[in-house]
């Protein structure tokens, strides 16, 4: 297993020349840009922030390029991509029923033993929705693999098989933000993960979700007000037992105690990690998370530095 | 300063009034240190300072009297009215300054804030709470989108129709795009910032990549007033043309009508005209007059045809988009031909978004809600993107 190191943007202030620098891995860097889509080789702030010696693995050329060579293929994810998207806008609808009910039972005062038992009681609800929906999820993606196995198209196993030689060359790999979706699709079809090894992996914002076990979007200020937090899909699962919240401070109510208590158990045993600009958290296979700016969302709606909470 | 602590204190124009023997430095030091109009909680205290005869405060405030006589200040040139001003709200407005029985309409030379429109300007107020929205100002991390000029020969309305294109700023021929077409789009560019609107709410990733096409009408209140020429201008015409030379979404879904005002009328009066041909509306302020029994609707010869159309639309309300946003000011008569059209829409099974603000018919106020109103009609993938 890799050590993995989360951040949270990379704004005017960006932590990952330091961060790079600290870990000293000898050997060029294997950037992900693919959350930038077709922006994705304009990488040369990345490439300077990282001492320019980075080895951009362009895996959303390559996901364009297997799409646009393989049209039976292309055409085979688009009705898969159309079926999950269906399915995402019914699982909305119910968790918006099951959200709103939490909530109101979180918002409610009464006798503590009761509220405890039946906040409990509607945040499991709504467990038992996310865990049916990631079930159903899986099952479509799992359907389209036996129909479809990625190494068995031609255009994919030659990509991987490059991607794999490029990761080879490299001591480390770095995953920018972007478009989590197309990032986390890019990943896995090119399968970076497979072949990692124990290079250590620096990754933010959407990169720190794609990496993740679960993706779980999130937007309590978006334009047409608060959204539920919804969960997506299943991520690389590079790193364990985390869930990244990049840009907390900005997209999340965090001092709204009820919600962020609501976000905190409904995704137990993950830990809710907040990763504002210029925030650190490092996953270690041996010495688990430790945070460096980065918070903990505690199942109380806290933030705290306490890992343990 | 809440509006309570506010009430409690005396306003800043009352604590100069008691000043005795108040001198021309006197008043030099208060507007000095005093932006105007003053704002105190709900309180708006405006001024002006010079010789006249009267001085009138002029706004169109649906609900205020028209037109508010300033007071002069015993023994200055200072004049000043105080007017009550609910949270958030924005006002335009003009000073009367009467000499010899002349008046002069003027912006307010105390007051940096100006909105301007196709016939001028207005002084702005901008009640406590009010805030100029961030996402209508020019950012320099958003790419701008390109404008192209078209033109569309049009046998409907009988003349060459120059359309404005916006394309985003990341256009590729391969992509296809829904289609919003602006009524008064000129305007819309110029007065409420609709390019800069586009550009900041398609790199924030907050709505999704569109392509605009701006309208200029010839004779607006003919074009726009339910006009059948208007209608198969703009869906046997233009639309056809843009689908020719751009990549668009073919279907009512990816196609949307937009405008303010009759510009509101035109769009609705389209979409009637033609059904099933787009799939979403965005109305702001529109100018649906109607009658119960009669045609004494107070609107002068223009707004017959409109009167007409609404009336018609009202006795037979039918689905004509999947959904439409509305918005209008609450300080505009139209306010309520809009609220009451809300429920009307909502009967045909379009699903409608409706909101208000503490504003009048003009274009700040438009622009004010094309955020609610383009995110919700064209959302981007703002939840995916965590950059």
């Amino acid at each position: 297993m890799s050590t993995v190191i989360l951040l949270g943007p990379q704004g005017p202030r960006p932590n990952l020349p330091q961060t790079l620098a600290a870990l000293d891995i000898p050997g060029p860097i294997a950037t992900v840009t693919a959350g930038w889509e077709e922006r994705e080789s304009e990488d040369a702030e990345l490439d300077s922030d990282a001492g320019g010696a980075t080895v951009n693995l362009e895996l959303f050329r390559r996901w364009v390029e297997v799409l646009r060579h393989d049209p039976d293929y292309h055409d085979a994810v688009r009705r898969r991509d159309a079926v999950l998207q269906e399915i995402q806008e019914i699982y909305n609808l119910r968790l918006d029923h099951a959200m709103q009910a939490a909530y109101a039972v979180a918002g409610r005062g009464g006798h503590p033993q009761v509220h405890d038992v039946e906040l409990t009681d509607s945040i499991e609800a709504v467990r038992t929705l996310d865990t049916r929906h990631f079930s159903v999820t899986r099952d479509v993606y799992d359907e389209f693999y036996e129909r479809w196995p990625p190494h068995s198209r031609g255009v994919v196993a030659a990509h991987r098989e490059e991607v794999a030689e490029l990761i080879g060359r490299c001591g480390s790999l770095a995953i920018a933000g972007g478009h989590v979706g197309v990032l986390q699709a890019c990943l896995h079809m090119f399968n970076v993960a497979a072949d990692l090894g124990d290079r250590p992996v620096v990754a933010w914002s959407a990169g720190a979700m794609a990496i993740s076990e679960r993706i779980v979007l999130f937007h309590d200020r978006s334009p047409q007000g608060l959204r539920h937090a919804e969960l997506f899909d299943a991520g690389i699962g590079l790193c364990r037992g985390v869930l990244p919240l990049p840009d907390a401070s900005r997209r999340l109510l965090l001092k709204d105690r009820d919600r962020m208590s609501v976000l905190a158990r409904r995704f137990a045993p993950l830990t809710c990690v907040t990763l504002d600009e210029g925030c650190r958290a490092v996953v270690d296979p041996t010495d688990g998370l430790t945070l460096a700016g980065a918070l903990v969302i505690a199942a109380d709606g806290r933030t705290t530095r306490d890992v343990a909470a | 300063m809440s509006a309570a602590t506010v009430r409690s204190t005396k306003l800043a124009i009352n604590r100069l009034k008691e000043i005795k023997d108040l001198s021309a430095a006197d008043v030099d030091a208060f507007l000095a240190t005093h932006s105007v109009p003053i704002v105190e909680g709900t309180r708006c205290t405006f001024l002006y300072r010079g010789d006249a005869d009267s001085v009138w405060l002029k706004h169109r405030v649906y609900g205020l009297p028209d037109e508010q006589r300033l007071r002069q200040v015993r023994g200055t040139d200072l004049w000043y009215v105080v007017i009550d001003l609910p949270e958030k709200s924005r006002m335009e407005y003009k000073l009367d300054v009467v000499h010899a029985g002349h008046g002069n309409f003027i912006d307010d030379p105390l007051n940096p804030l100006h909105s301007y429109n196709p016939i001028g300007s207005n002084s702005v107020c901008h009640a406590a709470g009010y805030e100029s929205p961030e996402w209508a100002e020019p950012d320099v991390d958003s790419r701008p989108g390109v404008i192209e000029t078209i033109v569309v020969p049009s046998r409907a309305l009988k003349r060459d129709c120059l359309v404005n294109v916006y394309l985003p700023a990341r256009f590729r021929r391969a992509a296809s795009y829904p289609l919003l077409v602006v009524h008064d789009g000129t305007d819309y560019l110029n007065y409420a910032s609709l390019g800069t609107v586009l550009d900041n709410l398609i790199h924030r990733s907050e709505m999704a990549e569109v392509v605009v096409a701006f309208l200029s009408p010839g004779d607006r209140l003919r074009e726009y007033a339910n006009s059948a020429a208007h209608g198969r201008f703009v869906t046997h015409e233009l639309l056809p043309e843009m689908e020719r030379t751009f990549p668009l979404v073919t279907q009512p879904a990816g196609r949307c009508l937009m405008g303010s005002s009759f510009g509101g009328v035109a769009s609705l009066a389209t979409a009637v005209r033609h059904p099933k041909i787009y799939g979403s509306l965005l109305l702001q302020s529109g100018s649906f007059a109607f009658t119960d029994i009669g045609m004494e609707h107070g609107g002068g010869p223009v707004f017959d045809p409109v009167v007409k159309f609404v009336n018609s639309f009202r006795d037979r309300p039918r689905k004509v988009a999947d959904r439409v946003f509305m918005s209008c000011g609450i300080y505009e008569p139209l306010i309520y031909p809009n609220r009451s059209f809300v429920p009307l829409l909502q009967t045909t099974g379009m699903e409608v978004r409706y909101v208000e603000s503490r504003d009048g018919h003009n274009w700040q106020s438009w622009r004010d809600r094309l955020r609610e109103g383009l995110t919700w009609l064209f959302p981007g993938p703002h939840r995916m993107v965590y950059e």
